[in-house]
């Protein structure tokens, strides 16, 4: 009785809502594929628009070094080298650090201060790049032109040249070390989610034959993180190389050169880009920007897929996919 | 007895040091933290004042002491980023959170996979090559820079991070409750928009929360596409200001003056950041594995 008034509701029921997973599976997989969309855009965009610089200079662009906006010569090896040289810079100072800070929170620390230590180093992470520059501008600047670089000229100057000299402050060890610690805290945080992973009775058991902790960790817990460390660290130099704001307050130089020293000016490509590419003088020079794009996106790309590889589920978590 | 052994002593010793050391590694990331915050503070409120909040731009004047001084406020910077920004978030959001729902509700095909790596590859996109990427789309096409421009620009480095915590808080909603819908009889689409998503809700919004929050203080793709501007403007079509590229115009100005002004824009932005922040920290706090 009732159910058969139930079973004529249910058939009105079901005649009204069958289209509702065909409508909902539809309407999710159209904007999961704008996704898609908008990274071909990105990726036809700047490939479309270096097309001109491609045809004027092939691959020997990579390997040039004037810069004449003027006469229509371009080389990117100015931009290149200051790239590079900023982020193994700050690679060689926030790696280790990095993994140290990741060692101790993991291992090392006590645990009522693991939460707040990791959100004061992740803290690092969340301020604008816009900030760092400032900052670098108005107070690392005077305190490194003032302090750091006599005693980097005066004792590594006098040997090797390429930290020799006299500086204003904006240099590329300057961009180097404030993009260090823009860094820092990307290395910290994903090492130390590395290691928290390692299964415990890799731990135990060098415990257990009387390692050292520090024994443990050297030879249990980082020969088994060590793919993942690696990662951190392709992560972390992928981010150092696009940083634009920060390295653009603080780098210096108008015209793009390779400096003889490190403590002298440089360019970085992404800051090139920002400084060049409004104001560009005709459709060559702008051709040339987007095709430094182009590289500047391809390697930052490779080495996020690398890390990525290396790193897969381990950097993943309820709001901690938002690190890397 | 074993402590006697000098092998083991020297053990111990570089025990010792190098577990000293991390901790020490530690003490110096947060050194650069505190200097930073605090200078920015610490410069920064003494331009805080009501005139600061309320005026826009005005250009530096003589005053009668022969000093240049700056008048005027950010107020054109504060309107700026909340409409270019809030912009960005309308746009952002039905993409992120849609396209997020897509891949939690149908992991398991090729398509999934597909969308997957582009949120990875978006999220890795340094926000330069987005910048360039919406100056030639559409600042070239409409011959004009413009707040909408930025909005877009800002909105595809939004998408990403929404879509990930969609996707991870979604996948933490327990089976049991879907299934307990499907029992009674609700199809998919109704049990995930009136039963997944609600229990979800929290977690999405902190996603949105830091995406605002990061999509805040990018100044790059908005130094190609916004341009600037020194009026208060509600006008998307046209050049608007922001705080990040206030910041930016100010430090780079001659007059110390207008130095001291970036600090303030510095102090206001560094702010709302951390606020943000700290707001989503607070609000996860239970969820963290």
């Amino acid at each position: 009785m009732a159910q058969l008034e139930q079973a004529g509701t249910w058939k009105a029921i079901q005649r009204r809502t069958k289209h509702g997973d065909t409508i909902f599976w539809a309407l999710t997989l159209f904007f999961a594929l704008v996704v898609v969309f908008l990274v071909a855009a990105i990726g036809f965009v700047i490939w479309a628009g270096s097309q001109e610089a491609r045809q004027a200079f092939g691959i020997r662009f990579l390997f040039e070094q004037g810069w004449n906006p003027v006469s229509g010569n371009f080389g990117a090896l100015p931009a290149i080298y200051g790239t590079l040289v900023s982020s193994l810079i700050a690679l060689f100072f926030a790696g280790p650090l990095g993994v140290m800070i990741g060692i101790f929170l993991t291992e090392l620390c006590p645990a009522r201060l693991k939460t707040p230590l990791s959100f004061l180093v992740e803290l690092l992470a969340a301020i604008p790049s816009v900030i760092y520059g400032m900052w670098g501008v108005f107070v690392f600047i005077p305190f490194f032109r003032s302090t750091v670089a006599p005693l980097i000229a005066g004792s590594l100057g006098r040997v090797l040249p390429i930290f020799a000299g006299p500086t204003t402050g904006q240099s590329l060890m300057v961009a180097g070390i404030i993009l260090a610690i823009m860094v820092l805290p990307t290395i910290a945080s994903i090492s130390r989610d590395v290691i928290a992973v390692v299964p415990s009775h890799q731990r135990e058991a060098m415990l257990a034959v009387g390692a050292t902790r520090w024994e443990m960790i050297s030879k249990a817990v980082l020969p088994y993180s060590r793919a993942g460390i690696i990662g951190a660290m392709m992560l972390g130099l992928g981010r150092a190389l696009g940083e634009t704001m920060a390295a653009l307050m603080v780098i210096g130089s108008l015209k793009p050169r390779i400096p003889d020293s490190w403590l002298n000016p440089g360019v970085t490509a992404a800051a090139l880009i920002a400084s060049e590419l409004p104001n560009a003088n005709d459709s060559l020079h702008e051709s040339t920007l987007i095709l430094i794009a182009l590289v500047l996106f391809g390697i930052t790309l490779l080495l996020n897929v690398g890390a990525r590889l290396l790193v897969w589920q381990a950097a993943r978590g309820p709001g901690g996919s938002i690190r890397a | 007895m074993i402590h006697q052994i000098p092998s083991y002593r020297r053990r111990k010793t570089t025990d010792r040091i190098m577990r000293g050391l991390t901790a020490v590694a530690t003490l110096i990331a947060l050194v650069p933290l505190f200097l930073i915050l605090g200078y920015v503070l610490f410069r920064g409120i003494g331009s805080l004042n009501v005139a600061f909040f309320t005026e826009t731009y005005r250009p530096p004047a003589l005053s009668f002491g022969g000093e240049i001084q700056a008048a005027g406020g950010v107020l054109h910077g504060i309107v700026g980023t909340f409409m270019i920004v809030g912009a960005a978030t309308l746009i952002a959001l039905p993409i992120g959170i849609l396209a997020g729902v897509f891949l939690a509700e149908y992991p398991s095909n090729s398509v999934a996979t597909i969308v997957r790596f582009c949120t990875d590859v978006l999220s890795a996109a340094p926000s330069i090559v987005v910048g360039v990427v919406a100056y030639v789309l559409i600042v070239q096409r409409t011959r004009q820079f413009s707040g909408l421009a930025g909005s877009i620009a800002l909105a595809v480095m939004m998408v990403p991070i929404i879509t990930r915590t969609t996707e991870e808080i979604l996948k933490l909603v327990p089976h049991g409750m879907r299934e307990a819908a499907m029992a009674l009889g609700a199809p998919k689409w109704r049990l995930t928009l009136t039963v997944v998503l609600p229990s979800a809700l929290s977690g999405i919004v902190t996603g949105v929360m830091l995406a605002f929050a990061r999509a805040a203080g990018e100044t790059a793709p908005l130094l190609l596409t916004v341009l600037g501007s020194n009026n208060v403007s509600f006008d998307l079509l046209r050049p608007m200001m922001a705080l990040p590229l206030l910041t930016y115009k100010y430090t780079q100005s001659p007059f110390p003056a207008e130095n001291n002004l970036a600090w303030g824009t510095a102090l206001i932005l560094t702010m709302l950041v951390l606020i943000v922040n700290l707001l989503v920290r607070w609000a996860t706090r239970n969820k963290l594995k």
